[in-house]
């Protein structure tokens, strides 16, 4: 029983951790067309930013505030500087984006050296909410009620604002929405800092259950990949279902079959694919 | 000087080259004919069909699994296991290509990346069957007509021999008439399906054409290495191919072999020098990426062109 409920939670929080790196990278990959192959990199060092932020300050909600500010910082010059240069050209897209990504991981390792950094859970969610006889993981808990939380802001965003109503313009038809005058261009850069935001800040959520290591960002990156085919491109929606199905394969497969996780991980995907290309809730095919 | 004159100097200078060059070098022209035949392959899909795969690894990497599987399980001789290797690698690729090809664009570059990542993981988690992390070793090379390819030289020459070969039947792929079509699929996909070709199919039988030659090439690989190990299933090798093709000039028939040198030149002799080579292969990708959007090949003709009209 004990079991169970443990590996539930673990894959719910495995869950609500891949809504945060899924949803930026679904919207990118929605509104501008590139498959940034940074988003786990940027997970990765909102993972490490975070580490070294909380030795000035000892709050984990603080770290992760900073930590996606800084790293929707260096998401913002990633767009402005390189990835404008490229519009359009998609292989020089990925190219681009692997190549920083290899240039974060290997800053990484230099900064933070090669053993993994564990990251403390808070002081008041250390303790296991024990209900009825059952052990409950209390952060795990918070980290899922963190990912419910961005999800309905992200949806509030998205729905009910003006910007939200520009971003969905430009995923829907970017040639129209340029046209009736709306500055896509600004909205790219408004997206992608979006999304490394909270790539970054899911680094300094996860570091209690993940910790931060190098290859952590490779290790997420397929994980959001395969989140974002399964639930569609550029669907908030798609990118939340697809996560929590995707966390709770990845963490019942780890536990009961480890040799064959990764395999059990992508059937779904391709079953999917195969007779819904655009994925569970898409609009747009690519 | 003409065109046969220019081939003939390089055929002149790669029969000889083993006599004037050492060990090292000669070794590392072996790795470069092995990563210009992958890189030609992905070059098929992605220059002159226009479809941006990320997981070409998948082939290479299965190949050389099978082979080092086929003979450290069941003991068998290189004779016996390549043709067994080659069709099981095609015959994935008929699968993976019926899967990835129900997209186009960059969703066909992430199932191509996703499909390669099944693989790349199972190799490492699936410790029984693949040893893991440890990679397969105690493999050999093969013997044809009783000539150890132990020795650098013949290695060289077996491969020399298996690239041109396949340069030449992939370059005679691109000229045929398929070729045409497969790039009117590359320009005008819905011109060319109103004109009654079957686009899917002509996607469909390119990728498995190319998941062919990236066997070769994985057997190869297995073979020169007589080891393996996940790392060649992975994103970075699928990558380093890409770039390979990229840097070279895609679409091009010598770009993705200039180019498969110069990130083969770059791994093996820069990385003995800089301590940090994945920071250096990010910023080649970047700047090949920035500065030479067109490749090598197409930027020198443009320079010769300009030159010449001077």
């Amino acid at each position: 029983m004990q079991f169970w409920i443990v590996q539930t939670l673990n894959s719910l929080a495995l869950g609500g951790l891949l809504f945060l790196l899924a949803a930026g990278f679904s919207l990118i990959f929605g509104l501008m067309r590139i498959a940034n192959l940074t988003h786990g990199s940027l997970f990765m060092l909102g993972a490490y930013i975070g580490v070294s932020i909380l030795k000035f300050v000892p709050n984990l909600w603080l770290a992760a505030l900073l930590g996606g500010v800084a790293v929707a910082a260096f998401g913002g010059l990633l767009e402005r500087l390189i990835l404008r240069r490229l519009a359009g050209n998609v292989l020089g897209q990925v190219l681009v984006t692997l190549g920083v990504a290899y240039i974060i991981a290997d800053l990484c390792l230099m900064v933070w050296g090669g053993d993994p950094i564990p990251v403390p859970t808070p002081e008041l969610l250390r303790q296991p909410i024990v209900i009825g006889g059952v052990a409950f993981p209390s952060y795990r808990l918070v980290v899922v009620g963190i990912a419910i939380i961005t999800a309905i802001a992200l949806y509030l965003l998205m729905e009910r604002t003006r910007l939200g109503a520009m971003i969905r313009a430009g995923v829907d038809d970017m040639q129209m929405a340029r046209a009736v005058g709306i500055p896509v261009s600004r909205l790219f850069t408004i997206v992608f800092c979006l999304g490394s935001a909270l790539a970054g800040a899911g680094g300094i959520i996860g570091g209690p259950i993940l910790s931060a290591y190098p290859g952590l960002d490779f290790d997420m990156l397929p994980l959001a990949l395969i989140v974002v085919i399964l639930g569609g491109v550029g669907s908030l929606l798609g990118a939340f279902v697809g996560s929590f199905i995707i966390g709770a394969i990845y963490t019942f497969g780890t536990a009961l079959l480890p040799g064959l996780a990764y395999v059990i991980l992508f059937l779904p995907m391709i079953f999917v694919i195969a007779f819904r290309p655009r994925g569970l809730f898409g609009k747009v095919t690519t | 000087m003409s065109r046969v004159a220019w081939l003939a100097l390089l055929a002149v200078l790669l029969a000889g080259f083993p006599w004037i060059a050492g060990e090292f070098y000669v070794n590392l022209t072996s790795q470069i004919f092995i990563a210009a035949i992958f890189a030609a392959s992905l070059n098929l899909l992605v220059g002159y069909g226009g479809l941006p795969s990320l997981g070409h690894a998948a082939f290479l990497g299965m190949a050389a699994y099978l082979s080092a599987l086929l003979y450290l399980k069941l003991g068998l001789g290189h004779w016996i296991t390549a043709p067994i290797v080659l069709a099981a690698t095609t015959l994935m690729a008929c699968v993976f290509g019926w899967i990835a090809l129900r997209a186009t664009g960059l969703s066909f570059l992430m199932l191509t990346l996703a499909l390669s990542q099944v693989l790349w993981g199972t190799a490492y988690r699936w410790v029984a069957v693949t040893e893991g992390d440890n990679g397969l070793r105690g493999l050999t090379r093969p013997a044809p007509f009783g000539i150890s390819l132990d020795d650098p030289a013949a290695f060289y020459y077996f491969t020399l021999a298996i690239t041109v070969l396949a340069i030449w039947i992939m370059a005679r792929f691109v000229g045929s008439s398929f070729g045409a079509a497969l790039r009117g699929t590359r320009d005008q996909p819905r011109r060319m399906s109103a004109l009654g070709h079957n686009v899917w199919l002509i996607r469909w039988i390119t990728f498995v054409y190319a998941g062919f030659w990236g066997a070769v090439s994985g057997l190869l690989f297995v073979y020169y290495n007589k080891y393996i190990h996940p790392a060649s299933l992975s994103l970075t090798s699928s990558a380093e191919g890409l770039l390979g093709v990229i840097a070279g000039g895609s679409g091009t028939l010598a770009g993705p072999i200039v180019g498969a040198a110069l990130v083969m030149i770059l791994k093996n002799y820069v990385s003995a020098y800089i301590e940090r080579w994945n920071m250096l292969l990010g910023f080649v990708f970047v700047m090949i990426v920035i500065f030479m959007p067109d490749g090598l090949v197409p930027g020198i003709r443009r320079l010769w062109a300009r030159w010449k009209a001077k």
